[in-house]
């Protein structure tokens, strides 16, 4: 397990969600979709790249028709098995299928402030807080961009959220905020500085790029042309789709698969065609819209589906999943919140999910809570905990000690209870009080949470950067700022 | 006969169906039904009936906006009609849309489109990654009452600002209402930028755009 991050790693629960006659009918029809009706890709560059291997271009709608051949040969380059690095070496974490971890969520524009608790618009200094805080957490594997830095320029925004990260964690960061050829150039050489130079990325990818896909079957020219600059430095770069039923997909749920996986294999396969054997990665945050206000929802039965099934899907095409779980709909911590992102979370990691995003939001991604993201790491612990199953054998079923008390009696003084009491499960936020000790108090998880997150944040000195790395980065970022 | 042909107007708007509608409304061209009673005396009651269903909690967005296209084809098509009578539909007020510039996301602003399309607003929809000019420019041409500008990006939503500060400076923005919208738009972005009003979906969407030409 990587130094201070708790993933998820031969789980004994497993769940049958699809049949392998039902991927290969959602492949077909993937394949029917992308070169029948097309998938758009709105930039010059991937546009000339698809043209030069042979597909179909609908220059004027930059549509892209290509042939199944075509998508499954350049698929097959996509790296299976890949790490995505750390500053701290010993916090890499291996893409291997064999490993669930968790990030933070992103990118919400709001945040309930950790000492007032009012809500307010996000920046700079919520970023290095919260990335100061899940660098302390075991529970978080890596970080994406958590809020926006609404008080630095739109054109540097995403850098300078990048930059305060690695201020204050040496764990992985996966953005999710870079959307245009000139800031994942500037994020390429911010990234080069942390390994010694640029040639070093492909070895050790310090910083991976996730890019929105535009629902249904489109993409964004800029994100397509910033995922490409990542593929060319050997970062890992995978395309997100979020067709959500009503709206952006249909009403059905293999069809709205078939959509989203149209759009990320198109995406992984332009990846493949350009840098072959540049790693890639599946991401969805598939949804069902609001039957009122077509509103994105962020849970419900639909994305609990989706977050296990995605995975089946991942596995299908060999590469890894960033898969988004937690990321309730509710507005507060509460019932709500806990349903859906237990859910959610459970599925994805039942299936194996690599990348699960993430703990922290809520509104649908949008209001950041302190509290929100303890517990959400405390959801991923007893999860965690109970994909490891039942064990059964001679010193599971403790027979001698079962005779020794015989019938009566407790194991409360037995050894065997003493060498295998922390196998049980302690929970840091749930209320096992006495009735009397809550009633006086009237205190709760979001309290505790809150606690936790406000120590953590006072006591923790993460590693930092070295002054020089530091100063380099803030005059990439001065040089592309307006005057 | 006449009041057959209205029922079935409303019936094609409830049942969402374009086709029918622009079916029926040719029809009562042909006939020489005043294109104004077929609006108001057939097509609407379809679009109110939808509209109460929804509020009951028994129709859903889908039929919601299937009825709005409904309405919109059928208004098309006698649109030729009214413009040989000399006549026009009355609308509450005109307004321009655009998801702003650098932005491709188009879902919410065409959704807010439909539902004013069918709530009595005239709708110029300017598409998508549109510059501040060419809203100013349409706001300029068709003496809009009322400007949405959508946004799903904190970093595109500023272009919002840049149209505000645009129709201050041609001393415009008394005569001419801002709201906006999309997913990171929150109350104190509203007020920080001085626009009139912002919605979270569609539906709040027309009871704002109401407001603020003072039909609600």
């Amino acid at each position: 397990m990587p130094k201070n991050i708790k993933s998820i790693t031969n789980p004994k629960l497993q769940l049958n969600i699809l049949t392998p006659q039902e991927v290969e009918k959602i492949h077909s029809s993937t394949l029917w979709i992308i070169e029948k009706v097309g998938v758009r890709f709105p930039s010059k560059r991937a546009l000339k790249i698809w043209a030069d291997h042979g597909a179909e271009i609908d220059a004027e709608k930059m549509v892209v028709r290509a042939k199944p051949e075509l998508i499954e040969k350049a698929l097959k380059s996509c790296p299976p098995v890949y790490p995505l690095a750390a500053r701290d070496p010993a916090q890499d974490l291996p893409l291997d299928g064999n490993h669930v971890f968790v990030g933070t969520d992103g990118c919400g524009v709001e945040v309930l402030d950790i000492q007032s608790g009012t809500r307010r618009t996000s920046c700079l200094q919520d970023v290095r807080d919260i990335a100061r805080i899940a660098d302390a957490t075991e529970e978080i594997g890596f970080h994406w961009v958590p809020v926006s830095a609404q008080d630095r320029p739109p054109e540097t925004r995403s850098l300078h959220e990048i930059q305060a990260i690695w201020e204050n964690s040496t764990k992985h960061v996966q953005t999710e905020s870079i959307y245009t050829e000139r800031e994942a150039r500037a994020a390429v050489e911010m990234a080069a500085l942390l390994v010694g130079g640029k040639d070093k990325l492909r070895a050790r990818p310090i910083l991976s790029l996730m890019q929105c896909s535009a629902s249904p079957l489109g993409h964004d020219g800029g994100s397509l042309d910033a995922a490409l600059v990542a593929a060319e430095y050997g970062l890992p770069t995978g395309f997100m789709t979020m067709a959500a039923n009503l709206t952006t997909g249909p009403a059905t749920l293999a069809g709205n698969l078939a959509v989203g996986n149209a759009e990320v294999i198109a995406g992984a396969a332009l990846i493949q065609l350009a840098f072959p054997g540049a790693p890639v990665f599946y991401a969805a945050a598939q949804t069902a819209s609001d039957l009122r206000t077509g509103a994105y929802t962020g849970g419900g039965p639909e994305d609990f589906l989706y977050g296990a099934a995605t995975n089946v899907l991942s596995d299908f095409y060999h590469i890894p999943l960033s898969m988004g779980s937690f990321a309730t709909g509710a507005k507060e911590p509460n019932w709500q919140a806990g349903i859906e992102n237990t859910l959610s979370t459970f599925m994805a990691c039942i299936s194996m999910s690599d990348m699960l995003l993430g703990v922290g939001l809520l509104h649908g991604s949008r209001i950041w809570s302190f509290s929100e993201m303890m517990m959400d790491c405390e959801i991923f612990s007893t999860i965690h905990k109970t994909l490891q199953g039942i064990v059964v054998d001679d010193e599971t079923l403790a027979l001698d000690t079962i005779a020794a008390v015989g019938s009566g009696g407790n194991f409360l003084t037995q050894k065997h209870t003493l060498k295998h009491m922390r196998d049980i499960f302690l929970p840091q936020f749930m209320d096992r009080r006495p009735y009397t000790e809550w009633e006086t108090k009237k205190d709760d998880a979001r309290d505790w949470a809150l606690a936790k997150a406000r120590k953590t944040l006072e006591t923790h000195q993460p590693d930092p950067l070295d002054e020089g790395v530091r100063a380099e980065m803030a005059r990439i970022i001065a040089s592309l700022e307006k005057k | 006969m006449t009041e057959e042909l209205f029922q079935k107007m409303a019936q094609s708007i409830l049942d969402g169906d374009a086709d029918v509608a622009v079916g029926l409304a040719n029809q009562a061209v042909q006939a020489g039904v005043d294109p104004l009673d077929a609006i108001t005396k057939g097509f609407v009651l379809g679009v109110n009936q939808v509209g109460e269903n929804f509020a009951k909690g028994e129709a859903f967005l889908p039929e919601l906006v299937m009825a709005g296209e409904a309405m919109k084809a059928a208004v098309a098509a006698l649109e030729p009609e009214m413009q040989r009578r000399g006549t026009s539909r009355q609308v509450f007020g005109k307004v321009v849309l655009a998801t702003v510039e650098g932005d491709i996301h188009e879902i919410g602003k065409s959704l807010v489109g439909t539902m004013l399309g069918a709530s009595g607003f005239q709708v110029y929809d300017l598409g998508v990654d549109v510059p501040a000019a060419k809203i100013i420019a349409k706001v300029k041409e068709v003496d809009a009452d009322l400007v949405g500008l959508s946004a799903l990006l904190t970093t595109t939503m500023v272009k919002q600002k840049e149209v505000i500060d645009e129709l201050d400076k041609l001393g415009l923005r008394k005569k001419v209402k801002v709201m906006v919208g999309g997913a990171p738009v929150t109350r104190d972005w509203v007020e920080k930028i001085e626009a009139d009003g912002y919605s979270e979906d569609a539906i709040g969407a027309v009871g704002l755009a109401k407001k603020l030409v003072g039909v609600a």
